[in-house]
């Protein structure tokens, strides 16, 4: 074919604001194909608040409940589990929980609001997994030495977290278990998912 | 001639008239000339396209009878393997076929390995070769979340999780992935789409690119000698001989063989002894409790275990990619002026001998639990595994290679 006569130039004009166009048009269509894939509003319609009562946990015992899908457990720490803390704060990496996982009222040195209750997210800041809660006196069964304090330990990757939820240092996770938002109702009641009747200092 | 056969040839041309019909079986296999000398390890690319033929058609079986429902898809796969006539042989062909594809698909990629496929000319060959690796991971990913047992629904969890450790987006790509805020319904439903439409479709047409590109190039073979280098008055190779009947007749042998095994497995031992399918899978998923021991199917531990084995999450999945992904460098890393293992000189040898113990180790590792000795162990083969790759243009380029001859010998 001859293209003697052909306006090259308005040809190639009209080629590339064609490609561009389409192109556009092309590039929008992705728009409603990657957007559908993410949440529906049923999905983030379920997330209500759980109420707890934690008037049966005895010292050392732990609760686990669902919220948002999740695994939260509420674990009744004795005095010598609480006492115990402040001696992992050279071996755990953000002792102060310095990264913001948890809220302002649970930032301390037990994580919690009450010394006596740990409530965290039973979900591993490495991979999702849900660790382990290994006694005191259960640390050689998993090889965690002989100054096991207790704490948690994941089966997946081998992170370790103490009493408090704080990450140990040289293990997979890189941070400390999640405190969920929650308050207390009364001694015996807390309410997992919603803090708004808690005092934020 | 008998009607019958008449009839057959004026089909034949009638069709031929209207379609390449004998073009595409004289350039794919009457006439497509393959070296003479192809040994044992030849036969996985062909036993591969059928396990990939069992895997769709049992695959089509299966999806008349399973649920793809958080509420129902447990009790859909005991339906299929106790109520549904032969439905427990649809699903262990099914489950048995996709170790088999991972079994056939490592000695594939290990044969390359070994005679040097990945060389020029055959490096796109190599590639869209990782292309269908990398999706047969991801449909057999997607795939294993179906049974909604323990370990689809934490596998699934971690697996996730990996994208979640990405800086900046990763959260919010997680929850792209999952279309939810943990693992449900919703992620099922999405995967159960992706394993039997999306990744098989991809699937197929990789294959058929890999075919075309070998067919271009023409297959490498144990001597690593070109042999079209040597054509005869008649411009064919020398050493070539056609691909059928030759090497049909041949694929069909190891076919049968590669069967004999393959149900063996499927009638006697479908499970494999918890490592084709996985103990803690005959129990429901349930969110609030991650199984004491998981590890996942054989075929990935490899890089579960060099996972497991860096201290830092962002660290640990960046070499858990690399471990996948540096395979595709292999044709530039690789500076032997040799292609096949016959005729190279002994760092080459000694790199890949201590490559597949590793490879091996750290699969075996990724099986065990966490203990502080094991995981040590996993840094050490990780470090050799990364090193076979990352030393490569050192030890290959200053090896005593042996001369090449110029024939198939």
């Amino acid at each position: 074919m001859s293209n003697d006569g052909v306006n090259t130039k308005r040809r190639r004009f009209l080629t590339t604001t064609a490609s561009v166009v389409g192109g556009a048009g092309a590039l929008a269509t992705a728009v409603p194909f990657v957007t559908t894939l993410t949440p529906s509003a049923k999905a983030k319609a379920i997330g209500a608040p759980v109420e707890v009562d934690i008037g049966d946990l005895q010292p050392g015992d732990r609760k686990i409940v669902k919220w948002r899908g999740k695994p939260v457990w509420i674990l009744r720490r004795s005095d010598e589990s609480v006492a115990g803390l402040d001696k992992l704060d050279e071996v755990v990496r953000d002792p102060d929980s310095n990264a913001g996982q948890q809220p302002v009222y649970a930032r301390n040195e037990y994580r919690s609001q009450k010394a006596e209750y740990l409530i965290v997210l039973g979900i591993c800041t490495h991979l999702g997994c849900s660790p382990l809660y290994v006694k005191e006196n259960e640390g050689e069964s998993y090889q965690l030495g002989d100054d096991w304090q207790g704490g948690f330990f994941c089966p997946c990757h081998g992170s370790r977290f103490d009493l408090a939820g704080r990450v140990f240092k040289g293990v997979p996770a890189p941070s400390n278990l999640i405190v969920p938002p929650h308050q207390y109702l009364s001694d015996t009641r807390v309410l997992i998912g919603d803090d708004s009747g808690t005092v934020r200092a | 001639m008998s009607r019958i056969i008449k009839f057959l040839y004026w089909l034949r041309d009638w069709v031929g008239a209207r379609f390449p019909l004998m073009q595409l079986w004289n350039d794919h296999l009457g006439k497509y000339y393959a070296p003479k000398n192809f040994n044992f390890w030849y036969l996985f690319g062909a036993l591969a396209l059928f396990v990939l033929v069992i895997q769709i058609i049992t695959g089509i079986w299966l999806t008349m009878n399973y649920k793809p429902a958080a509420e129902l898809a447990f009790a859909s796969v005991e339906y299929i393997m106790r109520d549904v006539e032969w439905g427990w042989w649809i699903r262990y062909m099914h489950s048995t076929g996709a170790s088999a594809f991972f079994i056939i698909i490592y000695l594939h990629m290990y044969r390359a390995m070994l005679y040097g496929s990945y060389k020029k000319p055959r490096e796109l060959l190599w590639i869209i070769g990782m292309l269908i690796y990398f999706t047969l991971m991801g449909e057999a990913f997607f795939g294993y979340l179906l049974p909604w047992g323990q370990m689809s629904y934490w596998g699934a969890q971690v697996i996730i999780s990996l994208f979640g450790a990405l800086p900046v987006i990763g959260d919010d790509l997680a929850l792209w992935i999952r279309g939810d805020f943990v693992v449900s319904d919703v992620t099922l439903n999405r995967f159960f789409s992706l394993h039997v439409i999306a990744l098989p479709l991809a699937l197929c047409g990789l294959v058929g690119a890999h075919l075309i590109a070998l067919h271009e190039v023409g297959s490498n073979n144990p001597d690593g000698i070109e042999i079209k280098d040597y054509t005869g008055a008649d411009g064919l190779p020398l050493d070539g001989i056609p691909f059928h009947p030759y090497y049909t007749v041949k694929d069909i042998v190891g076919v049968v063989v590669f069967l004999i095994i393959f149900c063996m497995v499927v009638f006697f031992t479908p499970e494999a002894g918890g490592y084709f399918l996985e103990h803690n899978n005959f129990i429901p998923a349930d969110p609030l409790k991650t199984p004491e021991h998981i590890a996942p199917v054989w075929y990935f531990t490899p890089f579960y275990a060099i996972l497991r084995a860096v201290p830092n999450q962002f660290a640990g999945v960046v070499a858990m990619g690399a471990a996948t992904v540096l395979f595709c460098f292999l044709p530039w890393l690789d500076r032997s002026p040799v292609k096949s293992i016959r005729y190279r000189g002994w760092k080459y040898k000694t790199a890949l001998a201590l490559f597949t113990i590793s490879f091996i180790a750290l699969g075996w590792l990724g099986l065990q639990a966490a203990t502080p000795t094991y995981t040590w162990m996993a840094r050490f083969f990780a470090l050799i595994y990364f090193l076979f790759f990352l030393a490569m243009p050192f030890y290959t380029s200053s090896d005593n290679d042996k001369p090449v001859p110029d024939r198939l010998t």
